[in-house]
């Protein structure tokens, strides 16, 4: 059969484009496997200090790039379902 | 998704865009319309793709900044990129083929013959050249410190063990590219709306030289809606108290020093040079190359291809487009001799390019008619 | 004893010379009759193909036809979900079942690469007969083609299909009418996400599965409300931001999608982030959009949603007066056009 390289969509590869994947697995060499609502993909992880399994990573064209800090994101997220609920309580809507 | 469908909440929009409204109001009051430019191409495509201008108050006009990588990549570049897929195999991000250059793209070039793929991830190149020893293996770095930080990475995995595998090179810097605008006196920008992922890497310290007393402020923000509609809120605020800091609204991932480990990487591989900006010129500091003992792993002195400037299309306003002197629908060619389909400027090619954008997900007015 | 060794010998040798598609195979000599023999007769050569006449001879329909053509060059060739088989199959049969027909009958044309191993050839035809049972079609007639190594990538199938036109639909997108809803019978993109992420090998685990599958029984649950369903299209290529720009194309009627309403399933999403593609842009197989009057609307659904494939069915957008425009209301409350995807999104999909 005709050779077959890592051909992929053309147009995508968005350059700063990433997610958060939660890592599952960290293997020795900077490898390790990542994981994102039923994804699961082998990533880079040769850029972040001291990876630990169960911590969120930002995964951008296959490497991690930086940890997510669950802490903040958490406050982050109150911060806006605070407002949220703000908005749909009219008694608090001013 | 965790850590996604938290910042798309419809509610919490509403709640800040009504924070935005008042906000906006009271900068009307002291006469300021704010000018905001969002530096990096993905910010760029979110909020394009999420009708962010839709929900801003009129009076906020954002502009798009030079922080798409396609968009400020040089012709030249394109035809050193023709040239190595002569020679040797060429790995790409996808947002590359498409891309102008004095004569060619590099889709043309593949519909000639050139060996040219696509890849979501430049590990497809290392694995093609491990499993190809013979075959001479070209990966097109062009990219921001989010994509500088793999290619370091890149180069340390090639470094021992893969004779055949070296990159191309045009990468480049948010923070140089960001003096060169603030010294230009054609440019007026009221504050930067921040790159999330380039600034995961270079830290929001960064930021320092280009807010305090007499400059303006700087807010990075995540590329979800409510972290751009937050940002955007966050500006406002500080122009309305007549502030202007570095406000970092992605801390959670985002930290001051930035990553580290990832700076030290870059820093063992590559060193700075003046790159050429495609529409801007030349800005001193601005690029970063394969250090010199590295040779054997750049492309361009591997195969003795040099990147010269090459000739930029004629009519072209993508200079302009990129540091906000022009909205894409004031260039004559925009939606005109100039489409996706029919590229004459590479900021219509990629997605995350200012006239792209513009052109797919146009601004709906009120009325429903374009704006 | 001797003799039985010897034999046994010489049919180890023809399965081993056997393993993959030899370019004899398609000479049109004894290896090619072989091969139709071995392989083609066993699945199809009941009805009109038994006997391999070179035309089939098709009993009289009784009423207007609905007639198409589809070929499949989808790479890999099993990707999760489904195969270039099946797919072959649900191509063809859901054009014919969204232009209001009932499919009948199926041609299939194989070009097959030198080399191709033949036990994949029988897994990809197995699975192209049984979606034909399934969706009640009989294959007619057919022709295999072999060509050398490098000239095709393994396999390509055209398949053709000619239906019944049933009564009660009258379908066309100068029947969409302002007020008019916008259905989707099921999650949206798997079937393109699923070729991509197999195509991406780094992309593994659970991953999108293809939703390749027949729509006639989504055709035939709405059949009660005909009169009141305007249009209907399978999102294949170009997805859901084609379909519908070229449904209000030219008409005096626009769309407006509600994102919080388009549906797609979580593993299909998250690898759509991952790579950045816009999923109103990614193909579906098995799923249908359908423009109906309003008050058709619910039992529409209704219908849909008590058989399996029209489960998570649900309306994502209503017509407008607004001329050719296509928008979508954003999750943060704005809204933007929703364009034609530019240039090969996702090549070698189907
Ligand atoms: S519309 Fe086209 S020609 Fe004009 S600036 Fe944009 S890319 Fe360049």
């Amino acid at each position: 059969m005709a050779q077959r390289i890592g051909v992929s969509a053309e147009g995508h590869g968005k350059m700063c484009l990433a997610v958060p994947m939660e890592l599952t697995d960290v293997r020795t060499g900077g490898r390790g496997t990542a994981r994102a609502d039923g994804i699961v993909r082998d990533v880079d992880i040769s850029l972040i200090d001291d990876p630990r399994t169960g911590e969120f990573v930002i995964v951008h064209a296959g490497f991690a790039i930086e940890r997510l800090d669950r802490a903040e994101a958490e406050a982050r997220i109150a911060l806006f379902e605070d407002m949220a609920r703000r908005v749909s309580t009219p008694e608090f809507a001013s | 998704m965790k850590y996604v469908d938290a910042f798309r909440d419809p509610a919490a929009s509403r709640a800040v865009v009504s924070e935005l409204a008042s906000l906006a109001g009271k900068l009307r009051e002291s006469g300021i319309r704010p000018a905001i430019m969002e530096v990096c191409g993905t910010h760029t495509m979110a909020i394009a793709r999420n009708g962010i201008r839709d929900v801003l108050p009129p009076e906020v006009s954002l502009i798009s900044g030079p922080g798409c990588p396609v968009c400020v990549t040089e012709p030249g570049y394109i035809d050193a990129a023709i040239l190595a897929a002569t020679r040797a195999t060429v790995f790409t991000f996808g947002d590359m083929l498409n891309v102008p250059g004095s004569e060619d793209s590099l889709a043309t070039a593949r519909a000639a013959g050139a060996d040219v793929h696509p890849c979501y991830s430049p590990s497809a190149a290392l694995d093609f050249a491990r499993a190809n020893p013979a075959r001479e293996t070209v990966f097109l770095a062009i990219g921001f410190e989010t994509t500088i930080a793999p290619v370091a990475a890149l180069a340390a995995a090639a470094e021992n063990g893969l004779p055949n595998f070296s990159m191309l090179t045009a990468l480049k810097l948010v923070p140089p590219a960001l003096a060169a605008l603030v010294s230009d006196p054609a440019v007026h920008i009221d504050a930067f709306l921040c790159p999330a992922h380039v600034s995961a890497i270079i830290g929001s310290d960064a930021y320092a030289p280009f807010a305090g007393p007499g400059g303006r402020p700087c807010v990075i923000a995540g590329f979800e809606p409510l972290d751009i509609l937050y940002g955007i809120r966050c500006i406002l605020a500080q122009l309305a108290d007549g502030q202007a800091f570095v406000e970092n609204e992605y801390a959670r991932v985002v930290k001051p020093e930035g990553n580290v480990k990832a700076q030290n990487l870059i820093s063992r591989y590559m060193e700075p040079y003046d790159a050429a900006w495609r529409g801007i010129g030349v800005i001193p500091a601005s690029g970063l190359r394969l250090r010199k003992q590295y040779g054997a792993m750049d492309a361009e002195s591997r195969f003795g291809i040099r990147v010269e400037p090459g000739t930029p299309p004629t009519g072209c306003r993508c200079g302009d487009v990129l540091k906000g002197i022009l909205n894409p629908p004031g260039c004559p060619l925009f939606d005109g001799r100039c489409t996706p389909e029919n590229p004459v400027g590479p900021c219509m090619v990629s997605s995350e390019g200012a006239c792209a954008a513009w052109h797919s997900y146009r601004r709906i007015a009120p009325a429903g008619k374009d704006a | 004893m001797a003799l039985v060794q010897a034999h046994c010998a010489r049919r180890e040798g023809r399965l081993k010379e056997h393993g993959q598609i030899l370019l004899a195979h398609g000479g049109g000599g004894r290896m090619s009759r072989s091969l139709i023999e071995a392989e083609i007769a066993p699945r199809f050569g009941k009805g009109p193909l038994k006997g391999f006449p070179d035309a089939a001879s098709l009993p009289d329909p009784d009423g207007p036809l609905v007639f198409t053509t589809d070929s499949f060059v989808v790479q890999p060739l099993e990707f999760p979900g489904g195969d270039i088989g099946k797919l072959a199959v649900h191509g063809t049969v859901n054009d014919i079942c969204v232009c209001g027909g009932k499919p009948l009958w199926l041609s299939v044309g194989l070009i097959l690469e030198e080399g191709l191993n033949i036990s994949l050839l029988r897994r990809i035809l197995d699975s192209l007969a049984a979606a034909a049972d399934e969706c009640g079609v009989t294959v007619v007639t057919g022709d295999t083609k072999v060509v050398a190594r490098g000239q095709c990538d393994g396999l390509y199938i055209n398949t053709s299909g000619i239906g019944r036109a049933l009564p009660g639909f009258s379908l066309g997108p100068e029947m969409i009418r302002p007020g008019d809803a916008v259905l989707a019978s099921g999650p949206l993109g798997d079937h393109g996400m699923a070729v991509l992420c197999a195509r991406e090998a780094v992309l593994s685990g659970t991953g999108p599965m293809s939703d390749t599958g027949p729509v006639h029984r989504l055709v035939a649950a709405a059949a009660d409300m005909a009169g009141a369903v305007r249009f209907m299209r399978d999102p294949t290529r170009g997805g859901v931001a084609a379909v519908v720009n070229e449904a209000v194309h030219g008409t005096p009627c626009g769309v407006a999608l509600d994102e919080q309403n388009i549906p797609v399933s979580p593993a299909t999403r998250s690898a759509a982030e991952l790579l950045g593609l816009d999923i109103l842009h990614v193909a579906s197989e098995g799923r249908i959009l359908l423009f109906c009057a309003p008050e058709a609307c619910d039992p529409i659904l209704t219908a849909w949603k008590a058989i399996p494939e029209g489960r998570n069915a649900c309306r994502m957008g209503t017509v407008t007066a607004d001329a050719g425009s296509v928008l979508l209301n954003t999750l943060a409350g704005g809204r933007r056009l929703v364009d034609m995807p530019q240039g090969e999104l996702l090549p070698r999909i189907c």
